[in-house]
């Protein structure tokens, strides 16, 4: 049986001004993360100061999009969905939703690869949202 | 500076109500202040020093003047549900630098009348840096302990049945206290039946949604000592909030691994010391992780420690919230740090309901986690002494 994925209308996030290229990138499909220049940390979420050092040098960098589950659960309460942290192969990790699959067999360690959803709904249509989906075999 | 030995808690009220449609916030507030200062034997005028924090509608500003109070020292930290823990050591440290002799701190809400509860998304306001990087995904109270849960079971093997013993322990005090808002004993196989809400937890693992609050009253020593009621010394606190460290997030701890080490250092007192613990219960492994942390057993053994009734007054080695705690007792506010101090105070005056008083309480802790234990939390601990 399983417990089969359903679009869910995610919650539309709120711009800053700091962000605004990720937001771009993430509508054609690219997640971007920040590594500092000066102690060369990337971290998560995207801040103009490295958390790690303070440094002001921060880059924008594209993750290749691809990581394995760290934690998750599924809310089964009203439509169900998967909240999970997901470790990027860059190291950061990451709040997400898993989805595209049968929510029953989510489990840590499970390799995912990154895929963007619509938040919003059709009348009200938001920036695109880096969820995660399961890699095959 | 330290503040042990420095300040007193002379006054302690939980409102008995678990509902409370036609009383405000304000109105709960106002009560619970009134009970502790009767408790105390100290009045409105007495009082110098105010706390809240951000369940007090309008904050310090609006409560001063609503409670008609005359000031000179105020503070509304908000640490959500830990907050209370962490005012009752800044009020003894506002006392030992002469900033007030009498601090009232008062907390209050009706998340159940208002229809809140822990499986809808959280509300925050504008400009908050993380929501744009959480809130799409759907956070909730529930499952984000939940997620810290699944990551728990999967280092150290932790069982839904060792998280189940927390709720069997709530609930064998909760029998005794006329107030609790459930008062039916469970068994462990009662937890892992009931519904699952965000795996791995069940309804059961699951805090109440109550309405009241509560009141404390800290005082200087001298004036403690010309009170009539049993006194409680202030022996040392701790506080820490722990975040996602910019994506080197690690949900096998919380900030309690902080916060317990600078309380018992500077109580002068270790884990064996404690004779009662009030543990905040938002959810059942809440409990587990913060004993872990606070170093009552060993990292990763929570769900051994927790198991065959090791909680239970009379029973088990370590008694831990014996009014019900949030699990059965009053989760006011969706924030229990306040009942936490005050059912601690009630062990150390020997006025625990009798069925769980501890014998020879002379020392005991509170602790609170206040926010998400997946996201963003304050660990506020507390260790107290009857004199």
């Amino acid at each position: 049986m399983g417990t089969t994925y359903q679009e869910r209308s995610m919650t539309i996030p709120e711009i800053h001004p700091e962000h605004k290229e990720y937001w771009d990138a993430a509508a054609v499909g690219k997640l971007l993360v920040k590594q500092c220049d000066s102690c060369g940390e990337f971290h998560y979420y995207p801040r103009v100061l490295c958390p790690h050092c303070m440094s002001d040098k921060t880059t924008w960098v594209e993750a290749k999009g691809t990581g394995s589950i760290y934690t998750y659960s599924v809310m089964r309460r009203g439509v169900p969905y998967a909240i999970a942290f997901v470790e990027l192969d860059e190291g950061p990790r990451m709040m997400t939703n898993i989805v595209d699959c049968d929510l029953d067999t989510v489990h840590i360690n499970q390799r995912v690869k990154v895929v963007f959803k619509q938040s919003g709904d059709q009348d009200n249509p938001g920036p695109y949202i880096p969820c995660f989906t399961p890699v095959e075999g | 500076m330290t503040i042990k030995g420095m300040a007193y808690i002379a006054g302690a009220f939980e409102h008995p109500t678990r509902k409370a449609p036609d009383k405000s916030v304000a109105v709960l507030h106002a009560e619970c202040a009134k009970g502790a200062l009767e408790d105390a034997g100290l009045t409105f005028s007495d009082v110098d020093g105010y706390f809240c924090a951000g369940d007090a509608p309008g904050g310090v500003l609006s409560m001063v003047d609503y409670l008609g109070l005359n000031v000179r020292h105020v503070d509304g930290t908000d640490t959500g549900g830990s907050s209370y823990i962490a005012h009752v050591s800044h009020a003894a440290q506002a006392i030992a630098s002469g900033k007030c002799n009498v601090a009232l701190i008062t907390m209050a809400g009706r998340p159940r009348s208002e229809g809140r509860s822990g499986v809808k998304q959280k509300q925050v306001g504008a400009n908050v840096p993380d929501t744009p990087f959480e809130l799409p995904f759907g956070p909730t109270a529930v499952n984000e302990y939940a997620m810290a849960t699944m990551r728990h079971m999967y280092e150290y093997g932790t069982t839904s049945e060792q998280l189940a013993w927390v709720k069997v322990a709530a609930s064998h005090h909760a029998q005794h206290n006329p107030n609790a808002m459930l008062r039916d004993l469970v068994t462990v196989e009662d937890v892992l039946s009931s519904t699952m809400i965000a795996d791995p937890l069940h309804k059961l693992d699951c805090c109440v949604v109550s309405d009241g609050g509560g009141a404390l009253v800290i005082v200087k020593p001298e004036i403690a000592k010309s009170l009539k009621r049993p006194p409680v010394r202030v022996l040392g606190a701790g506080e820490a909030p722990k975040g996602l460290l910019g994506g080197k997030t690690d949900l096998t701890y919380s900030g309690a691994v902080w916060s317990g080490p600078r309380a018992f250092e500077e109580a002068g007192v270790t884990p064996q010391d404690i004779k009662y613990a009030s543990i905040y219960d938002s959810f059942t492994i809440t409990v587990l992780m913060q004993l872990e942390d606070l170093g009552f057993c060993k990292k990763g053994e929570g769900g051994r420690f927790v198991a065959d009734g090791n909680l239970i007054s009379g029973i088990g080695k370590l008694p831990i919230n014996t009014d019900g705690g949030g699990l059965n007792n009053n989760h006011p506010a969706s924030r229990g740090g306040i009942v936490k101090v005050i059912e601690a105070v009630r062990q150390l005056r020997g006025e625990a309901n009798p069925q769980v008083q501890v014998k020879n309480c002379n020392i005991a802790l509170a602790h609170g986690t206040g926010g998400g234990l997946a996201t963003r939390h304050g660990s506020a601990t507390l260790i107290m002494e009857r004199v």
